[in-house]
């Protein structure tokens, strides 16, 4: 080691948070919990996915809910050709902007295609729930697409 | 309002990893401003900085960078946990007190000590996104596949920028990333994340920067042709991704018009735009036209300091005027995923 | 209407590498070897330890580095009566703020080798090396009292 290289070593941050999740959020969560999901209505009649407790635009306090359907279509999309160990697949996937049926606005998640030829901007996909759920995003495994 | 002017900008050279800590970091860049302002230690009214912990992965770990700001007798002295662009913004505000007539801004990073895939996801909303760990090259992937879609550019356009960038960073000794490529040869390249390629997103990089701020007269006296602010604004978009529509950057064309940007012409504009895409979103939002010269420095394509970038494009800004070889800049500042929120400073030399 | 899921388990976890720069591994690395080094300010001649590469009070790089006594003075110290630290300890035990012999700032350090309710301020110690060198303050085990006459108050009112 010369006098000029400088000392490093490994550092592990860890922290257990448990978040509160109030009563918007909560009611979303619960919801995908039983294989479900809600969003919420703005005073402009738009659809919020997922529901977010003020409006984004107007900043109204928002809290009429709306089930929304499970499916629905890519607004915008990328591929991971090599997934992180944290990321929801293992094998590549896409990260996808996705306008379920009956909202206005889009939400993020995984749409497992299997090939990156087989995503399209404006394609279905479908909601694959996981097996056991805890009412967390993670509920949702991340999408499919609907074969036609 | 008193009229606040950029007198002084240093930075150190970008690089993959340094062996400074943050205070011998900060020491370089603060010497080097005060100095080419000719303004002593204590003379400086107030000092804010601009960085983040996550960097480091200690809370707090920004106070010991002020070692090198020399807190003895004690100081007024602030912090952000923020680009030093908005620390920027808060010397800006401070000054327009009246009482003091000096600011030091300084801000450092060093990106090489974790992993800014996974910090960056700490930023997202922490129930909807952080639990899918989205790293920011897949998400400024997206914001790149739907400007393809609206059909305003195609990948030669992401290429360009690339190209540009480096030619321009040729001439920047403090860049990282300084060979010319052609934009034909850059197409050729392998994706690293769909749409996006390895060379269309900015390199991470180590590094510092320092500004002095002075009011009126008292810029006069520090500088022969002080960058005058006419205008300063940030705003910021929602933080649900999918409300907004990503091939637009709404932010920033309001902060532009708030900060007079197209009021007269511009000779150069530095733009924040760490990923080749966002670089045309952001002209189109601001509103510039082909005869600015945008990122005569290379701009974060080139270097990509995280808490430094937004500061450096100020500062290189800043210098075109200081140095006399243009007359009216534009400094743009980019924070959050996939440019959600935007500060934008409009910079004039008067005679 | 179903549950609200009141609650989310949001761990946070961080891979780093930590890097210490120049000055701090030159300490460190006399910590291995069983000195304790600080740096010299060439504006007000102080003595900073540990040394970070800047001094504190002038905002300048400081590049002399200067080796310390082992000896020092307690300036002030706390006894500690809880188990918070990762490493569980003997309760209680004692820290304080040392001032070094030819130092203008206090390393916080174990003092050992006394009862708690000895321990004071001005009492004279000495670093006690550990059994296997480290990159760490680490590399010191404990600081012990030494016997001398306590430091009077003048000597190191200063550095409170």
């Amino acid at each position: 080691m010369s006098a000029e290289e400088t000392l490093t070593a490994p550092y592990l941050l860890e922290y257990t948070y448990r978040r509160s999740c109030g009563p918007v959020i909560g009611r979303f969560l619960a919801a995908l919990k039983e294989g479900r999901i809600e969003g919420i209505r703005t005073s402009s009649g738009r659809v919020v996915v997922p529901p977010t407790e003020y409006d984004p635009d107007t900043s109204e306090p928002l809290t009429e809910f709306v089930p929304v359907s499970t499916s629905g279509t890519i607004v915008s999309w990328s591929w991971v050709l090599t997934p992180r160990p944290r990321h929801p697949l293992s094998r590549p996937f896409a990260w996808a902007l996705i306008r379920l049926d009956g909202a206005d606005t889009a939400m993020l998640h995984a749409v497992d295609a299997g090939e990156l030829s087989r995503m399209k901007t404006g394609a279905r996909v479908k909601a694959r729930f996981a097996a056991e759920r805890i009412g967390h995003i993670r509920d949702l495994e991340c999408f499919e697409l609907e074969v036609a | 309002m008193r009229d606040v002017a950029v007198v002084s900008f240093a930075q150190t050279p970008f690089v993959r990893h340094t062996n400074s800590n943050d205070a011998e970091l900060v020491m370089e860049v603060v010497t080097a401003a005060l100095d080419r302002a000719h303004l002593p230690r204590h003379d400086i009214g107030f000092c804010v900085s601009g960085s983040s912990d996550f960097l480091t992965g200690v809370p707090f770990s920004f106070v010991a960078a002020l070692d090198a700001v020399g807190a003895w007798p004690p100081i007024r002295e602030s912090h952000v946990e923020m680009d030093g662009a908005w620390a920027l913004y808060e010397a800006w505000v401070r000054l327009q007190h009246g009482d003091i007539d000096t600011a030091l801004i300084y801000s450092f990073g060093r990106s090489s000590l974790g992993d800014l895939q996974d910090i960056l996801v700490q930023q997202l909303d922490p129930y909807y996104l952080a639990p899918l760990q989205p790293d920011p090259i897949g998400l400024a992937g997206i914001q790149a596949n739907a400007l393809l879609d609206s059909g305003r550019f195609r990948e030669r356009d992401f290429a360009e920028v690339v190209a540009r960038s480096r030619s321009h960073s040729q001439s920047n000794p403090n860049a990282q990333l300084r060979k010319p490529v052609q934009a034909s040869a850059l197409l050729d390249a392998p994706y690293l994340a769909p749409p996006l390629r390895k060379h269309d997103c900015s390199p991470i990089s180590d590094g510092a920067a320092a500004i002095v701020l002075a009011t009126g007269d008292r810029a006069r006296q520090l500088s022969k042709r002080p960058a005058w602010i006419t205008g300063i604004d940030h705003r910021i978009e929602t933080h649900s991704l999918g409300a907004r529509d990503l091939t637009r950057s709404p932010s920033t064309e309001r902060a532009g018009k708030e900060a007079g940007a197209t009021k007269s012409a511009l000779d150069v504009a530095e733009l924040h735009a760490p990923y080749s895409p966002q670089e045309l979103i952001l002209k189109e939002a601001l509103g510039l036209d082909d005869k600015v010269s945008i990122n005569p420095s290379g701009g974060a394509l080139g270097a990509n300091a995280l808490m430094v970038a937004g500061l450096v494009r100020i500062g290189e800004a800043a210098q075109r005027i200081l140095d006399g070889s243009a007359n009216r800049t534009l400094g743009h500042a980019t924070s959050g995923p996939c440019l959600q929120q935007n500060l934008v400073c409009v910079m004039e030399s008067r005679s | 209407m179903s549950e609200i899921i009141k609650g989310m388990i949001a761990p946070v976890k961080l891979a780093y590498t930590m890097n210490a720069g120049r000055a701090s591994s030159r300490f460190l690395r006399g910590l291995y070897a069983h000195k304790i080094l600080g740096q010299r300010c060439t504006v007000c001649h102080k003595v900073n330890v540990p040394p970070r590469g800047v001094c504190p009070t002038c905002g300048v790089p400081t590049e002399d580095d200067v080796q310390l006594s082992e000896t020092g003075t307690v300036t002030t110290f706390c006894v500690i009566n809880i188990q918070f630290d990762a490493k569980a300890r003997e309760l209680p035990y004692a820290c304080a703020s040392i001032i070094l012999d030819g130092a203008d700032s206090t390393l916080f350090h174990l003092v050992q080798e006394a009862a708690v309710d000895q321990i004071r301020m001005g009492m004279r110690v000495r670093a006690v090396w550990g059994p296997t060198p480290l990159y760490s303050l680490e590399s010191i085990s404990h600081f012990r009292p030494t016997g001398e006459p306590d430091a009077p108050f003048e000597s190191y009112k200063e550095h409170l």
